[in-house]
């Protein structure tokens, strides 16, 4: 049987200009930082009695076995991998597996500096995991650009791109502050209510 | 211990054999005319007395007048070394002979220098930015990038 | 009737399991034979080039430490002896051992890294990192001891070190320098007679020794295609000359040579660290610069022997209290070079662990 190779149809130079653009379209379209939903910190929270005891059993089940989604992406993603080693394990909140793919994954720990090239990786990434999901912002360059800041390739923060619930700050972070905003993501949980207003 | 060749001696015998190529020998390197570097280059890796087969470090400094293109050499059979420079004063248009055919390390180095100062350097087979996506406009590096 | 095939590409992108950092790679694949590799880098590109020129010299010290993240101690390192080679300052004796022995405490938890995540590159999914985790935690803990931070110390100043050790300090390091031996010898047990790693590593992705002085390789992957060639021997810096170490050089260029070659040079870090403790005298650590500390104008290009290879930093100055242009030489960058030849021919497979077997750091190469 003969075999016909053909030649490739689309050369690598035409990929980078599509992507160049869309660079430059998320660049432009994000110079606001989206508001942050804080209204979980409130002490009284009204719930519908018809719901509470499955609101607290979805809850229960939801915040312990989140399953996180590996995106180091600087220094800090090696605190990250630290706090899951043996020492600061997190296997004990139920958070064994670190998922690699986003369809799989509840929570996504930004870990690293930002820059505008990998910003529409970062919100394919964010849009493609499934509901219910939260975001954890970890580090001084993801909260707020850091020492970069004002660097001309840095995104200044990331809730200029994706919806932050928890920010945890440091540089790098040590593995005890991560446990700690994994833990405020677990009350943030339980807050929850499945009705939707 | 590498020995920093000394550059009046360097400079003396690099004008024996291709006169006129040499403007000046400071104390910090040899700076060449640009159009000759291709050949430079190439009697620098491959005469005995030099061998430099090591291209340690390529990069690029923006004097306010003119780029200067800085190539640090290094001979690992002699354990010697040399700095040389090319000078370019075109701002608009700026060209500098490649030398990725003498030593394969300038290949992404020079792509460095193009995207962040933007000195082109012809004769380089793949010639595309390397840090900032395509689209950017300017070139950060540059003293008036603000 | 003809059979009809077109290569097409692959993107290897940004968020990989590879955990080595946002790299991409856009293979060009014929049926599972790679055809050509094009690495696309720029997604940590932080400008620190450019930030630099308008920080002050020990400003810049912190900047330097986020380069290579794995090996912060090193970069501090090279950095400060670029300055003082152009100022021609000249540091305390106790200052110069206190770097050697945290510069090589850095190689030994840089090379842990690199040959734990080699093998899960490999497919031994996390045990090796987290055998070798063990040793690295109880590094990080004596970093902490001395600078009080686990990654990005910003330790070393110009013209000396920051802090002095405290008592507890040098006990530890003597039981660790002890044991660690013995840690080596479990991982060459259990790794280096391994049947998959043999087959899938031996005569992989091999590097002929002129391609790799051509292309300036350096460090582990220069050494383990046969060329002896270690900064801290051929070009002396610190005080290096006094200690006595041997260099291990591979024979064949494969990823087995470039793995071997790491483990051996842990040992000889911990020879030179025994050495140097037993050598370190009393004294001051840092000496005391007029502020603002200005460098004479000139430039100055000094190099070090880090662990993933020949670190340099560029230098020019025009007397004033901020660099005029300062630059660095990556290793990994140009390393990475090499990565066209050593992986066309071979499978998709082998491609993830030839790219391991380089050990880049994503925050050296785009800076």
């Amino acid at each position: 049987m003969e075999i016909e190779r053909r030649e490739l149809s689309l050369p690598g130079s035409y990929i980078d200009i599509v992507e160049g653009r869309e660079v430059e379209s998320l660049k432009e379209s994000c110079q606001q930082p989206i508001p942050d939903s804080d209204s979980w910190l409130e002490t009284e929270l009204r719930r519908n009695v018809l719901l509470t005891t499955v609101d607290y059993v979805i809850d229960w089940a939801r915040s312990r076995s989140v399953f996180p989604l590996m995106f180091g992406l600087a220094c800090c993603a090696f605190e990250m991998i630290a706090t899951a080693a043996s020492r600061f394990d997190i296997a004990r909140f139920g958070m064994d597996i670190f998922r690699w793919s986003p369809r799989q994954a509840d929570l996504m720990i930004v870990a690293g500096t930002i820059t505008w090239k990998m910003a529409p990786a970062v919100k394919l990434v964010y849009e493609q995991m499934a509901e219910p999901k939260w975001v954890i912002a970890m580090g001084a360059c993801a909260i707020s650009g850091g020492t970069f800041r004002e660097s001309y390739s840095v995104v200044p923060g990331l809730n200029r791109i994706v919806p932050v619930d928890v920010y945890v700050p440091g540089c790098p972070p040590r593995p005890e502050g991560l446990i700690h905003g994994i833990r405020l993501i677990h009350q943030k949980i339980s807050r929850d209510t499945i009705k939707k207003v | 211990m590498t020995v920093v060749l000394d550059y009046e001696a360097v400079a003396r015998r690099l004008s024996e054999e291709f006169p006129g190529s040499v403007m000046e020998s400071g104390k910090s390197g040899i700076v060449v005319k640009s159009e000759r570097l291709r050949e430079l280059a190439g009697f620098l890796r491959d005469s005995s007395e030099f061998e430099f087969d090591y291209l340690a470090n390529l990069t690029a400094v923006d004097y306010l007048d003119y780029f200067e293109v800085v190539y640090h050499l290094v001979s690992l059979t002699n354990n010697h070394s040399l700095a040389l420079k090319v000078r370019c004063t075109d701002r608009d248009k700026p060209v500098v002979p490649s030398v990725v055919d003498v030593w394969r390390a300038a290949d992404f180095q020079e792509r460095e220098v193009y995207d962040l100062m933007g000195i082109v350097f012809e004769g380089h087979p793949n010639l595309k930015r390397l840090f900032l996506w395509e689209g950017f406009i300017g070139h950060p590096l540059r003293k008036d990038y603000l | 009737m003809a059979l009809k095939t077109e290569p097409f590409i692959l993107n290897v992108g940004p968020q990989h399991p590879s955990t080595h950092g946002v790299f991409r790679m856009r293979v060009t694949l014929d049926g599972e034979v790679v055809v050509d590799v094009e690495p696309v880098i720029g997604y940590l590109h932080r400008g620190i080039e450019k930030l630099a020129e308008s920080r002050t010299y020990t400003q810049v010290i912190p900047l330097t430490d986020r380069l290579d993240y794995l090996a912060s101690m090193t970069n501090n390192f090279g950095y400060v002896l670029a300055v003082e080679k152009l100022a021609g300052i000249k540091v305390p004796e106790r200052a110069e051992h206190l770097r050697v022995i945290m510069a090589e405490l850095m190689r030994i938890s840089s090379h842990l890294m690199a040959v734990g995540f080699f093998l899960n590159d490999l497919g031994a999914m996390m045990t090796p990192v987290l055998y070798m985790w063990r040793e690295r935690e109880k590094i990080m803990d004596l970093f902490e001891m001395v600078c009080g931070q686990r990654l990005t110390y910003n330790y070393m100043r110009v013209g000396g070190v920051s802090h002095d050790i405290p008592e507890e300090f040098l006990p530890a390091l003597g039981r660790f320098v002890g044991e660690m031996p013995r840690f080596i010898d479990e991982y060459e047990q259990l790794l280096s007679q391994n049947e998959i790693l043999l087959a899938r590593t031996k005569g992989v992705g091999i590097l002929p020794r002129a391609t790799a002085i051509n292309i300036a390789a350096s460090g582990p992957v220069l050494r383990a295609s046969g060329v002896k060639w270690d900064i801290r021997k051929a070009d002396p810096y610190s005080i290096y000359e006094r200690f006595d170490f041997e260099v291990p050089v591979g024979m064949a260029g494969d990823c087995y040579d470039r793995y071997w070659v790491r483990i051996q040079e842990m040992r000889q870090s911990v020879r030179i660290i025994e050495q140097a403790v037993n050598q370190l005298p009393r004294g001051e650590i840092c000496i005391k610069l007029p502020k603002p500390f200005r460098l004479p104008s000139g430039e100055v290009y000094g190099h070090i022997e880090a662990p993933k290879g020949e670190l340099g930093f560029y230098l020019v100055s025009d007397n004033s209290i901020a660099p005029y242009r300062f630059h660095v030489r990556p290793p990994t960058l140009i390393n990475l070079t090499a990565l066209r030849d050593m992986v066309v021919g071979w499978k998709i497979a082998d491609l993830i662990v030839i790219f391991g077997s380089i050990d880049v750091c994503l925050g050296e190469i785009d800076r």
